[in-house]
Protein backbone atom coordinates (compact mmCIF):
# COMPACT_ATOMS: atom_id res chain seq x y z
CA UNK A 1 0.00 0.00 0.00
CA UNK A 2 2.97 2.56 0.79
CA UNK A 3 4.46 1.91 -2.71
CA UNK A 4 1.06 2.76 -4.50
CA UNK A 5 0.94 5.97 -2.47
CA UNK A 6 4.17 6.80 -3.12
CA UNK A 7 3.61 5.67 -7.00
CA UNK A 8 0.25 7.73 -6.78
CA UNK A 9 2.17 10.85 -5.02
CA UNK A 10 5.29 10.84 -7.24
CA UNK A 11 3.10 10.92 -10.49
CA UNK A 12 3.78 14.51 -11.72
CA UNK A 13 -0.01 14.58 -13.60
CA UNK A 14 -1.56 14.51 -10.03
CA UNK A 15 0.19 17.63 -9.39
CA UNK A 16 -0.36 19.67 -12.22
CA UNK A 17 -3.63 21.09 -13.92
CA UNK A 18 -7.17 22.19 -12.17
CA UNK A 19 -7.46 18.99 -9.97
CA UNK A 20 -3.93 18.46 -8.72
CA UNK A 21 -2.21 18.58 -5.83
CA UNK A 22 -0.45 22.19 -6.56
CA UNK A 23 -3.94 23.83 -7.40
CA UNK A 24 -5.65 22.07 -4.15
CA UNK A 25 -3.28 23.02 -1.92
CA UNK A 26 -3.42 26.29 -2.58
CA UNK A 27 -6.82 26.13 -2.13
CA UNK A 28 -6.84 24.37 0.94
CA UNK A 29 -4.17 27.31 2.13
CA UNK A 30 -6.19 29.79 1.25
CA UNK A 31 -9.95 29.29 2.52
CA UNK A 32 -7.95 28.43 5.80
CA UNK A 33 -5.77 31.90 5.90
CA UNK A 34 -9.23 33.51 4.91
CA UNK A 35 -11.15 31.94 7.87
CA UNK A 36 -8.34 32.21 9.94
CA UNK A 37 -8.09 36.06 9.30
CA UNK A 38 -11.11 36.92 9.60
CA UNK A 39 -12.15 35.09 13.07
CA UNK A 40 -8.52 36.51 14.36
CA UNK A 41 -9.48 40.42 13.34
CA UNK A 42 -12.69 39.78 15.59
CA UNK A 43 -11.43 37.13 18.52
CA UNK A 44 -8.20 38.67 19.38
CA UNK A 45 -9.53 42.57 20.13
CA UNK A 46 -12.30 40.79 21.93
CA UNK A 47 -10.34 38.88 23.90
CA UNK A 48 -7.77 41.52 24.56
CA UNK A 49 -10.66 43.79 25.83
CA UNK A 50 -12.11 41.02 27.71
CA UNK A 51 -9.06 39.94 29.03
CA UNK A 52 -7.93 43.66 29.91
CA UNK A 53 -11.57 44.91 31.63
CA UNK A 54 -12.66 41.40 33.04
CA UNK A 55 -15.68 42.03 32.03
CA UNK A 56 -18.04 39.45 29.58
CA UNK A 57 -15.21 36.18 30.97
CA UNK A 58 -18.28 34.21 31.84
CA UNK A 59 -18.91 34.98 28.00
CA UNK A 60 -15.42 33.19 26.97
CA UNK A 61 -15.55 30.55 28.79
CA UNK A 62 -19.14 29.19 28.48
CA UNK A 63 -19.41 30.16 24.30
CA UNK A 64 -15.43 28.11 24.31
CA UNK A 65 -17.24 25.01 26.27
CA UNK A 66 -19.79 25.18 24.09
CA UNK A 67 -18.01 25.61 20.77
CA UNK A 68 -15.90 22.28 21.42
CA UNK A 69 -19.33 20.35 21.86
CA UNK A 70 -20.72 21.30 18.82
CA UNK A 71 -20.04 18.68 15.91
CA UNK A 72 -18.23 20.70 12.81
CA UNK A 73 -19.94 18.03 9.98
CA UNK A 74 -23.48 18.88 11.63
CA UNK A 75 -22.90 22.39 11.76
CA UNK A 76 -21.44 22.62 7.94
CA UNK A 77 -24.49 20.87 6.56
CA UNK A 78 -27.24 22.83 8.47
CA UNK A 79 -25.00 25.84 7.11
CA UNK A 80 -25.12 24.65 3.52
CA UNK A 81 -28.61 23.26 3.63
CA UNK A 82 -29.85 26.45 5.20
CA UNK A 83 -27.82 29.35 3.48
CA UNK A 84 -27.26 27.72 0.55
CA UNK A 85 -30.32 28.05 -1.51
CA UNK A 86 -29.88 32.01 -0.76
CA UNK A 87 -26.88 32.41 -3.44
CA UNK A 88 -26.31 30.98 -6.40
CA UNK A 89 -23.62 29.17 -7.85
CA UNK A 90 -20.09 28.24 -6.52
CA UNK A 91 -20.81 31.01 -3.86
CA UNK A 92 -23.89 28.31 -2.63
CA UNK A 93 -21.64 26.38 -0.97
CA UNK A 94 -18.59 28.93 -0.19
CA UNK A 95 -20.18 31.41 2.02
CA UNK A 96 -21.73 29.02 3.94
CA UNK A 97 -18.44 26.55 4.62
CA UNK A 98 -16.65 29.95 4.57
CA UNK A 99 -18.73 30.73 7.18
CA UNK A 100 -18.54 27.99 9.53
CA UNK A 101 -14.40 27.67 9.52
CA UNK A 102 -14.78 31.66 10.86
CA UNK A 103 -17.26 30.38 13.22
CA UNK A 104 -14.85 27.15 14.86
CA UNK A 105 -11.74 29.79 14.57
CA UNK A 106 -13.13 32.19 17.01
CA UNK A 107 -13.66 30.24 19.64
CA UNK A 108 -9.60 28.69 20.45
CA UNK A 109 -8.59 32.22 19.03
CA UNK A 110 -10.77 34.29 21.38
CA UNK A 111 -10.02 32.23 24.72
CA UNK A 112 -6.21 32.09 23.90
CA UNK A 113 -5.98 36.26 23.77
CA UNK A 114 -8.34 36.46 27.15
CA UNK A 115 -6.57 33.78 29.10
CA UNK A 116 -3.13 35.82 28.18
CA UNK A 117 -4.22 38.94 29.14
CA UNK A 118 -6.30 37.77 32.42
CA UNK A 119 -3.14 35.73 32.92
CA UNK A 120 -0.80 38.46 32.99
CA UNK A 121 1.05 38.67 36.98
CA UNK A 122 -0.92 41.34 38.49
CA UNK A 123 2.84 42.54 39.16
CA UNK A 124 3.58 43.54 36.32
CA UNK A 125 0.47 45.27 35.39
CA UNK A 126 1.16 47.50 38.83
CA UNK A 127 4.44 48.09 37.93
CA UNK A 128 3.25 49.46 34.84
CA UNK A 129 1.06 51.77 36.38
CA UNK A 130 3.30 52.83 38.94
CA UNK A 131 5.35 53.69 36.14
CA UNK A 132 2.83 56.07 34.98
CA UNK A 133 0.99 53.97 32.26
CA UNK A 134 -1.88 54.62 30.95
CA UNK A 135 -4.74 51.73 30.66
CA UNK A 136 -4.01 51.27 26.53
CA UNK A 137 -0.36 51.75 27.18
CA UNK A 138 -0.24 48.66 29.60
CA UNK A 139 -1.90 46.67 26.88
CA UNK A 140 0.23 47.32 24.55
CA UNK A 141 3.52 47.15 26.71
CA UNK A 142 2.83 44.49 28.97
CA UNK A 143 0.00 42.65 28.65
CA UNK A 144 -0.06 41.64 24.92
CA UNK A 145 3.53 41.33 24.69
CA UNK A 146 3.17 39.06 27.91
CA UNK A 147 -0.18 37.10 26.42
CA UNK A 148 1.52 36.28 23.22
CA UNK A 149 2.27 32.56 24.10
CA UNK A 150 -1.16 31.73 24.80
CA UNK A 151 -2.29 34.29 22.15
CA UNK A 152 -0.34 32.42 20.05
CA UNK A 153 -1.09 28.87 20.72
CA UNK A 154 -4.97 30.45 20.31
CA UNK A 155 -3.98 30.46 16.80
CA UNK A 156 -2.16 27.22 16.31
CA UNK A 157 -4.86 25.22 17.71
CA UNK A 158 -7.97 27.43 15.60
CA UNK A 159 -5.62 27.10 12.32
CA UNK A 160 -5.35 23.31 13.01
CA UNK A 161 -9.35 23.28 13.66
CA UNK A 162 -9.50 24.60 9.97
CA UNK A 163 -7.26 22.56 8.47
CA UNK A 164 -9.14 19.79 9.03
CA UNK A 165 -12.55 21.09 9.32
CA UNK A 166 -11.56 22.53 5.46
CA UNK A 167 -10.93 18.99 4.65
CA UNK A 168 -14.35 18.10 5.32
CA UNK A 169 -15.92 20.36 3.71
CA UNK A 170 -15.01 18.86 0.80
CA UNK A 171 -17.72 17.24 1.33
CA UNK A 172 -20.44 19.76 0.28
CA UNK A 173 -18.34 21.00 -2.68
CA UNK A 174 -15.51 23.29 -1.58
CA UNK A 175 -11.99 22.13 -3.13
CA UNK A 176 -8.95 21.89 -1.50
CA UNK A 177 -6.91 18.62 -0.62
CA UNK A 178 -9.90 17.36 1.29
CA UNK A 179 -10.70 16.58 -2.52
CA UNK A 180 -8.78 13.66 -2.98
CA UNK A 181 -9.94 12.13 0.08
CA UNK A 182 -14.16 12.56 -0.55
CA UNK A 183 -13.91 12.04 -4.30
CA UNK A 184 -11.12 8.95 -3.69
CA UNK A 185 -14.26 7.68 -1.03
CA UNK A 186 -16.73 7.73 -3.36
CA UNK A 187 -15.28 6.19 -6.21
CA UNK A 188 -13.00 3.58 -3.77
CA UNK A 189 -9.78 4.96 -5.51
CA UNK A 190 -7.84 3.87 -2.14
CA UNK A 191 -4.63 4.93 -3.52
CA UNK A 192 -5.81 8.43 -4.31
CA UNK A 193 -7.57 8.63 -1.09
CA UNK A 194 -4.85 7.32 0.99
CA UNK A 195 -2.38 10.11 -0.78
CA UNK A 196 -4.73 12.72 0.11
CA UNK A 197 -4.98 11.73 3.76
CA UNK A 198 -1.25 11.86 3.74
CA UNK A 199 -0.88 15.25 2.48
CA UNK A 200 -3.26 16.77 4.48
CA UNK A 201 -1.68 15.13 7.81
CA UNK A 202 1.90 16.28 6.29
CA UNK A 203 0.38 20.29 5.64
CA UNK A 204 -1.15 20.05 9.09
CA UNK A 205 2.02 19.18 10.47
CA UNK A 206 3.77 21.78 8.81
CA UNK A 207 1.63 24.67 9.15
CA UNK A 208 1.90 24.28 13.25
CA UNK A 209 5.94 23.52 13.21
CA UNK A 210 5.71 26.44 11.17
CA UNK A 211 3.75 28.81 13.67
CA UNK A 212 5.82 27.05 16.30
CA UNK A 213 8.57 28.43 14.66
CA UNK A 214 6.79 31.94 14.48
CA UNK A 215 5.69 31.70 17.92
CA UNK A 216 9.51 31.21 19.26
CA UNK A 217 10.95 34.55 17.51
CA UNK A 218 7.47 36.66 18.18
CA UNK A 219 7.57 35.55 22.26
CA UNK A 220 10.18 37.33 24.38
CA UNK A 221 13.16 35.43 25.47
CA UNK A 222 12.09 36.65 29.80
CA UNK A 223 8.97 34.70 28.77
CA UNK A 224 9.84 31.35 27.59
CA UNK A 225 11.83 30.20 30.31
CA UNK A 226 8.22 30.13 32.36
CA UNK A 227 5.96 28.89 29.71
CA UNK A 228 5.59 25.34 29.16
CA UNK A 229 5.55 24.71 32.83
CA UNK A 230 3.30 22.97 35.27
CA UNK A 231 0.38 25.24 34.73
CA UNK A 232 -1.07 27.23 37.53
CA UNK A 233 -3.94 25.48 39.54
CA UNK A 234 -6.60 27.03 40.73
CA UNK A 235 -6.78 26.48 44.59
CA UNK A 236 -10.51 26.99 45.28
CA UNK A 237 -12.07 24.72 42.14
CA UNK A 238 -8.09 22.62 41.62
CA UNK A 239 -9.08 23.23 38.00
CA UNK A 240 -6.33 24.63 35.88
CA UNK A 241 -7.20 27.45 33.72
CA UNK A 242 -8.32 26.80 30.04
CA UNK A 243 -5.71 25.45 27.63
CA UNK A 244 -6.82 26.79 24.19
CA UNK A 245 -3.78 24.32 22.79
CA UNK A 246 -6.61 21.57 23.23
CA UNK A 247 -9.02 23.17 21.38
CA UNK A 248 -9.80 20.40 18.60
CA UNK A 249 -13.22 19.00 17.05
CA UNK A 250 -12.66 17.79 13.38
CA UNK B 1 -40.26 17.14 15.74
CA UNK B 2 -42.30 14.06 13.83
CA UNK B 3 -39.43 12.49 12.27
CA UNK B 4 -37.66 12.22 15.78
CA UNK B 5 -41.08 10.38 16.59
CA UNK B 6 -40.78 8.01 14.16
CA UNK B 7 -37.24 7.38 14.01
CA UNK B 8 -36.35 6.87 17.98
CA UNK B 9 -35.03 3.32 17.83
CA UNK B 10 -32.80 4.18 14.87
CA UNK B 11 -31.67 7.36 16.84
CA UNK B 12 -30.75 5.92 20.39
CA UNK B 13 -29.10 2.83 18.42
CA UNK B 14 -26.89 5.91 16.99
CA UNK B 15 -26.51 6.98 20.46
CA UNK B 16 -25.02 3.42 21.77
CA UNK B 17 -22.88 3.24 19.06
CA UNK B 18 -21.18 7.07 19.66
CA UNK B 19 -21.18 6.47 23.18
CA UNK B 20 -19.08 3.15 22.80
CA UNK B 21 -16.86 4.87 20.04
CA UNK B 22 -15.69 7.99 22.40
CA UNK B 23 -16.12 6.51 25.55
CA UNK B 24 -13.93 3.34 25.28
CA UNK B 25 -11.23 5.57 23.86
CA UNK B 26 -11.45 7.71 27.04
CA UNK B 27 -10.83 4.77 29.33
CA UNK B 28 -8.16 3.41 27.24
CA UNK B 29 -6.62 6.83 26.11
CA UNK B 30 -6.53 7.54 30.44
CA UNK B 31 -4.88 3.46 30.96
CA UNK B 32 -2.47 4.60 28.28
CA UNK B 33 -1.63 8.49 29.23
CA UNK B 34 -1.32 7.56 33.28
CA UNK B 35 2.66 5.61 32.61
CA UNK B 36 3.68 7.88 29.93
CA UNK B 37 2.28 10.82 32.14
CA UNK B 38 4.65 9.36 34.98
CA UNK B 39 7.69 9.20 32.76
CA UNK B 40 7.75 12.17 31.85
CA UNK B 41 7.42 13.39 35.32
CA UNK B 42 9.61 10.74 36.57
CA UNK B 43 12.64 11.34 33.44
CA UNK B 44 12.48 15.16 33.25
CA UNK B 45 14.31 14.36 30.28
CA UNK B 46 11.42 12.57 28.34
CA UNK B 47 9.24 15.62 28.66
CA UNK B 48 9.95 17.46 26.30
CA UNK B 49 9.88 14.41 23.62
CA UNK B 50 6.72 13.22 25.20
CA UNK B 51 4.58 15.95 24.79
CA UNK B 52 6.04 16.95 21.16
CA UNK B 53 5.39 13.24 19.81
CA UNK B 54 2.00 13.48 21.51
CA UNK B 55 1.57 17.10 20.39
CA UNK B 56 2.30 15.71 16.43
CA UNK B 57 -0.12 13.38 16.40
CA UNK B 58 -2.89 15.41 17.71
CA UNK B 59 -1.89 17.91 14.44
CA UNK B 60 -3.50 15.39 12.05
CA UNK B 61 -6.94 15.90 11.04
CA UNK B 62 -9.57 13.10 11.90
CA UNK B 63 -10.61 12.36 8.37
CA UNK B 64 -6.93 11.62 7.41
CA UNK B 65 -5.88 9.66 10.42
CA UNK B 66 -9.19 7.45 10.34
CA UNK B 67 -8.33 6.76 6.27
CA UNK B 68 -4.65 6.19 7.30
CA UNK B 69 -5.15 3.93 10.03
CA UNK B 70 -6.97 1.05 8.45
CA UNK B 71 -3.60 1.06 6.01
CA UNK B 72 -1.27 1.25 8.74
CA UNK B 73 -3.00 -1.77 10.95
CA UNK B 74 -4.12 -3.59 7.90
CA UNK B 75 -7.89 -3.37 9.12
CA UNK B 76 -10.99 -2.76 7.04
CA UNK B 77 -11.98 0.86 6.58
CA UNK B 78 -15.76 -0.26 7.83
CA UNK B 79 -14.11 -1.30 10.87
CA UNK B 80 -14.70 0.41 14.12
CA UNK B 81 -12.02 -0.16 15.30
CA UNK B 82 -10.16 2.35 13.44
CA UNK B 83 -11.94 4.58 14.90
CA UNK B 84 -11.72 3.61 18.47
CA UNK B 85 -8.05 3.59 18.14
CA UNK B 86 -8.05 7.04 15.98
CA UNK B 87 -9.59 8.85 19.03
CA UNK B 88 -7.53 6.66 21.84
CA UNK B 89 -4.32 8.85 19.98
CA UNK B 90 -6.04 11.68 20.50
CA UNK B 91 -6.93 11.28 23.90
CA UNK B 92 -4.04 9.87 24.70
CA UNK B 93 -2.42 13.09 22.97
CA UNK B 94 -4.06 15.26 25.10
CA UNK B 95 -3.77 13.60 28.52
CA UNK B 96 -0.16 12.55 28.55
CA UNK B 97 0.72 16.79 29.29
CA UNK B 98 -2.12 17.09 31.56
CA UNK B 99 -1.27 14.26 33.79
CA UNK B 100 2.65 14.84 33.93
CA UNK B 101 1.65 18.49 34.62
CA UNK B 102 -1.40 17.00 37.20
CA UNK B 103 1.54 15.16 39.14
CA UNK B 104 3.98 18.44 39.03
CA UNK B 105 1.20 19.79 40.96
CA UNK B 106 1.28 17.82 43.88
CA UNK B 107 3.41 19.76 46.41
CA UNK B 108 6.75 18.75 47.48
CA UNK B 109 6.38 18.93 50.80
CA UNK B 110 3.39 15.86 50.49
CA UNK B 111 5.59 13.83 48.95
CA UNK B 112 8.34 13.99 51.43
CA UNK B 113 6.25 13.62 53.54
CA UNK B 114 4.70 10.35 52.60
CA UNK B 115 8.07 9.66 51.74
CA UNK B 116 9.15 10.04 55.56
CA UNK B 117 5.95 8.38 56.36
CA UNK B 118 7.61 4.72 55.12
CA UNK B 119 6.11 5.63 51.56
CA UNK B 120 8.05 3.45 48.83
CA UNK B 121 7.39 5.21 44.93
CA UNK B 122 4.99 2.76 44.05
CA UNK B 123 2.51 3.34 46.77
CA UNK B 124 3.46 7.29 46.99
CA UNK B 125 2.19 7.24 43.73
CA UNK B 126 -0.50 5.10 44.01
CA UNK B 127 -2.03 6.05 47.31
CA UNK B 128 -0.44 10.24 47.30
CA UNK B 129 0.50 11.43 43.86
CA UNK B 130 -2.60 10.34 42.01
CA UNK B 131 -5.42 11.08 44.33
CA UNK B 132 -3.79 14.33 44.39
CA UNK B 133 -3.68 15.11 40.42
CA UNK B 134 -7.07 13.73 40.15
CA UNK B 135 -8.59 17.40 39.79
CA UNK B 136 -6.04 18.25 36.83
CA UNK B 137 -6.55 15.15 35.30
CA UNK B 138 -10.02 15.14 35.60
CA UNK B 139 -9.75 18.48 33.62
CA UNK B 140 -7.93 17.53 31.02
CA UNK B 141 -10.21 14.36 30.64
CA UNK B 142 -13.28 16.98 30.12
CA UNK B 143 -11.71 18.71 27.36
CA UNK B 144 -10.90 15.27 25.39
CA UNK B 145 -14.12 13.49 26.56
CA UNK B 146 -16.37 16.45 24.88
CA UNK B 147 -13.79 17.04 21.90
CA UNK B 148 -14.33 12.89 21.13
CA UNK B 149 -17.74 13.26 20.85
CA UNK B 150 -17.68 15.72 18.26
CA UNK B 151 -14.94 14.28 16.59
CA UNK B 152 -16.17 10.90 16.39
CA UNK B 153 -19.35 12.27 13.99
CA UNK B 154 -16.53 12.61 11.22
CA UNK B 155 -15.92 9.23 11.07
CA UNK B 156 -19.70 9.30 9.28
CA UNK B 157 -17.63 10.15 5.95
CA UNK B 158 -15.73 6.99 6.28
CA UNK B 159 -19.05 4.76 7.05
CA UNK B 160 -18.80 4.17 10.34
CA UNK B 161 -22.50 4.40 11.54
CA UNK B 162 -22.90 6.66 14.70
CA UNK B 163 -24.86 9.77 15.38
CA UNK B 164 -22.74 11.39 12.70
CA UNK B 165 -24.90 9.30 10.53
CA UNK B 166 -27.42 11.49 10.60
CA UNK B 167 -25.60 14.39 9.03
CA UNK B 168 -24.80 12.42 6.50
CA UNK B 169 -28.36 11.05 6.04
CA UNK B 170 -29.58 14.53 6.29
CA UNK B 171 -27.58 16.10 4.09
CA UNK B 172 -27.78 13.49 1.02
CA UNK B 173 -31.64 14.10 1.44
CA UNK B 174 -31.72 17.70 1.66
CA UNK B 175 -33.41 16.81 4.61
CA UNK B 176 -32.81 18.96 7.98
CA UNK B 177 -34.34 17.64 10.76
CA UNK B 178 -31.99 14.55 11.21
CA UNK B 179 -29.07 17.11 10.77
CA UNK B 180 -30.67 19.03 13.89
CA UNK B 181 -31.48 16.24 16.11
CA UNK B 182 -27.85 14.68 15.44
CA UNK B 183 -26.41 18.04 16.64
CA UNK B 184 -28.38 18.20 19.56
CA UNK B 185 -28.05 14.47 20.56
CA UNK B 186 -24.05 15.16 20.36
CA UNK B 187 -24.37 18.38 22.31
CA UNK B 188 -26.26 16.31 25.07
CA UNK B 189 -24.09 13.44 24.99
CA UNK B 190 -20.90 15.86 25.30
CA UNK B 191 -23.18 17.00 28.39
CA UNK B 192 -23.60 13.49 29.57
CA UNK B 193 -20.12 12.59 29.33
CA UNK B 194 -18.91 15.87 31.40
CA UNK B 195 -21.47 15.71 33.77
CA UNK B 196 -20.16 11.76 34.77
CA UNK B 197 -16.40 12.94 34.79
CA UNK B 198 -17.52 15.19 37.49
CA UNK B 199 -19.20 13.55 39.44
CA UNK B 200 -16.47 10.47 39.44
CA UNK B 201 -14.29 13.48 40.14
CA UNK B 202 -15.98 14.43 43.06
CA UNK B 203 -16.23 10.58 44.26
CA UNK B 204 -12.68 10.24 43.86
CA UNK B 205 -11.50 13.96 45.52
CA UNK B 206 -13.66 14.18 48.82
CA UNK B 207 -10.56 16.03 50.35
CA UNK B 208 -11.66 19.08 48.11
CA UNK B 209 -14.88 19.49 50.41
CA UNK B 210 -13.44 18.23 53.31
CA UNK B 211 -10.92 21.49 53.01
CA UNK B 212 -13.82 23.68 51.93
CA UNK B 213 -16.10 23.31 54.91
CA UNK B 214 -12.81 23.37 57.51
CA UNK B 215 -11.56 26.94 56.26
Amino acid sequence: MINRILTWLTDGAHWQGDDGILRRLAEHLGYSLTALLIAALIAIPLGLYIGHTGRGRFLVVNLVGAARAIPSLGLLFLAVLWLGPKFSGDIAFLVPAGLVLVVLAIPPILSGAYAGVEGVEPDARDAAKGMGMRGTQVLRHVEIPCALPLIMSGIRSATLQVIATATIAAVVGLGGLGRFLIDGLAVRDTPQTASGAVLVAALALIVDLFLALVQRSVVSRGLTGRYGTVPTVDAETGVTPPAPVLHHSA
Amino acid sequence: MTWLGDHLGDVLGLTVQHIYLAGVPLILGLLIALPLGWLARRYRGLYPLLIMGTGLLYTIPSLALFIMLPLLLGTKILDPTNVVIAMTIYTVALLVRTVADGLGSVPDDVNQSATAMGYKRGRRFLSVELPLAVPVISAGLRVAAVSNVSIVSVAALIGVSQLGSLFTDGFNRNFLEPIIVGVIACVLLALLFDGAILGVTRLATPWQRAGKTAS
